[in-house]
């Protein structure tokens, strides 16, 4: 059983991939529902992006043999950056005016 | 290969033109001065050519760079939608005292501004995947900034915390469904998901998972139930200019993106027999249901809670849920009839709804208040501007004469041509829930005395020419309403459809 799955283990596939990246994915979202630090919520929405990644990519590498897939994560690497620069700008911003960055603690606007 | 890429960047000009205003209004703004309102004008002058030029493409119908952006009347339907109220918003930004106050920066805000309708109208023409996430990143980038833009506040910080959160996770869940769609399918634009899905078998549960991720993020761009939780905070804490926008330009590029999306990738266009608007594609899986609750919830939840607001964002911000529930109700028919009622609703609720943002500006100008009680004896200090509120509250709840009365028509005509009777009569008790709400700002405007200060508001003729030119659409188009008839029934042509 256990040389079985060392086997399969040294062959990597599609389905290794896409395992990883759904691992990765549940971290993500893991992350934003139970971290409270804004820098910590962000890391899990990269974690989520970059699983969506690791799918185009193995997708076009195994699946569909075009290369539109390793284009598109380039792409969403691209998107990644622009995303986490602006969003540690607002969590500056929220700093300043807030002096704390647990998304808890900011609720002025609500019912 | 080079002259299909020049016929292309031809079709191309609505958005060249917005590029380059960007690039005009930065340098305008770092070598002009730097108090002045020349972006503003930068800005107004950049979003009118372009609005021209979308004008110019009617009738056109054909894709362009190879298959990543269409340009047919749909698509310029949804441009001249956006350009106009984009020119709206930058009308009233003139007049606003949140952006007056903070003229130093007026150029990030008018660059920011001009790419938030460049990600618009890139949403409207897109047809593949990538472009598709583009287009709603750069809208939703320029937002999350906009939406801060008054960063001493501390609500208005708070609202684009809340909205980077939210927006960035329910992108991220969308870009994973897609990257399935993706790995389903092996094509990237929506025709040939289309040919994927007719042609060969796919793995139905895989595509389940796919869509209703994608769904995600469709329906936290146009705040649907169970995605709008950020809706209220950010419509609250944003500058009033930046929450008009965000509630009829942003949800409109949605819905449109959303359209176009499950029209052109999942209905079979070689299905004969079948009446149009079935989701063929998608086999052995209720669709429509699902959306049809989606848009049951929404709108059941936008009034019951608008009901209970005090501030006048805030209402009009669960308002704006509970419209988005009634165009859904569209969606759910997707025949081209249901889309001519969505088409028609957002001419109607791009007049009422900024009509009742503005007037609430120059309101909050002038009090510095957007409490409902603030609005005691509106009626008796300013009887012009509370009359035209009157007017677009009376709209929005749906009652003739008004042109809200129209957009719910043929909504319900929609629905009730594809058998759709206990979804109708749901929207239509909504309706009565939401005459609720708007008449208490009403009885607070007329009937009750002014608490204070009751010396009389004045406004400036500019400004008061800003809300007849809101007021007199809101009030033609109830009685008129034969041209949108007709433009939206033109309009619903897309690339790639039967």
């Amino acid at each position: 059983m256990a040389q079985e799955f060392m086997q399969w283990l040294s062959h990597p596939g599609l389905n290794h991939f896409l395992i990883v990246s759904g691992i990765l994915f549940s971290f993500g979202i893991f992350a934003v529902l139970t971290r409270r630090n804004a820098i910590l919520v962000l890391m899990g929405i990269e974690l989520i992006l970059n699983a969506a990644n690791i799918n185009f990519i193995a997708f076009s590498r195994y699946g569909t043999g075009t290369l539109d897939g390793q284009v598109i994560a380039i792409f969403v690497i691209i998107l990644a950056a622009a995303e986490a620069a602006i969003a540690l700008a607002i969590v500056l911003n929220i700093y300043q005016n807030f002096n704390t960055i647990n998304v808890d603690e900011i609720n002025q606007l609500r019912d | 290969m080079v002259e299909q890429l020049l016929h292309s960047l031809s079709r191309f000009l609505p958005e060249t033109t917005l590029t380059v205003a960007v690039c005009l209004t930065v340098l305008v703004s770092l070598f002009g001065g730097r108090k002045s309102q020349a972006t503003l004008f930068v800005a107004l002058a950049g979003l009118a050519l372009a609005t021209w030029f979308s004008f110019e493409q009617i009738g056109t119908s054909e894709s362009i760079f190879s298959g990543m952006v269409s340009v047919d009347p749909f698509s310029v339907f949804f441009k001249l939608l956006v350009g106009l109220s984009a020119i709206l918003i930058v009308l009233f930004s003139l007049y606003s005292s949140e952006v007056q106050s903070t003229l130093h920066r007026a150029g990030e805000y008018s660059a920011l501004l001009l790419m938030m309708t460049l990600g618009m109208f890139l949403m409207a023409g897109a047809s593949s995947l990538l472009m598709m996430v583009l287009a709603i990143e750069l809208t939703s980038l320029s937002s999350y900034i906009l939406a801060g833009y008054t960063r001493e506040a501390s609500d208005s910080s708070e609202a684009s915390l809340k909205y980077i959160i939210y927006g960035a996770v329910s992108t991220g869940v969308m870009l994973y469904g897609i990257s399935i769609l993706y790995g389903l399918t092996g094509a990237t634009d929506f025709s040939g998901i289309n040919r994927a899905l007719t042609d060969e078998s796919v793995n139905s549960v895989a595509l389940l998972v796919s869509i209703i991720m994608i769904l995600v993020g469709f329906g936290y761009k146009i705040s649907a139930v169970p995605f709008h939780f950020w809706t209220p905070d950010v419509y609250e804490g944003a500058p009033i200019t930046i929450t008009a926008f965000l509630s009829v330009a942003s949800k409109a590029a949605g819905f449109a993106l959303m359209m176009r999306f499950f029209k052109v990738s999942f209905i079979d266009v070689n299905a004969i027999g079948l009446p149009a608007g079935v989701w063929t594609s998608l086999q052995g899986f209720e669709w429509h249901k699902i959306v049809a609750i989606l848009s049951v919830l929404t709108m059941t939840l936008g009034n019951l809670v608008a009901v209970w607001q005090n501030n006048l964002k805030r209402l009009l911000a669960y308002s704006s849920i509970a419209h988005a529930g009634y165009m859904l109700m569209g969606v759910v028919v997707l025949s081209d009839k249901g889309l001519a009622a969505i088409l028609i609703y957002f001419v109607v609720y791009l007049f009422m709804n900024l009509g009742a943002f503005y007037v609430v500006m120059l309101v909050a100008n002038k009090t510095g208040s957007e409490d409902i009680d603030s609005y005691k004896g509106l009626g008796h200090r300013s009887p012009l501007v509370s009359v035209a509120m009157v007017i677009f509250f009376i709209s929005l709840a749906g009652l003739p004469p008004t042109a809200g009365f129209i957009g719910k028509l043929f909504l319900f005509a929609a629905l009730l041509d594809a058998k759709w009777v206990w979804l109708a009569v749901v929207g239509a008790l909504n309706s009565v829930v939401s005459l609720y709400y708007y008449v208490r700002v009403v009885r607070n405007m007329f009937l009750r005395d002014p608490e204070g200060n009751a010396e009389p508001i004045l406004f400036s003729t500019p400004q008061l020419a800003i809300v007849m030119l809101l007021l007199l659409p809101t009030l033609v188009f109830g009685l008129f309403y034969a041209p949108i008839v007709e433009l939206a029934n033109a309009s619903v042509v897309m690339f790639g459809v039967r």
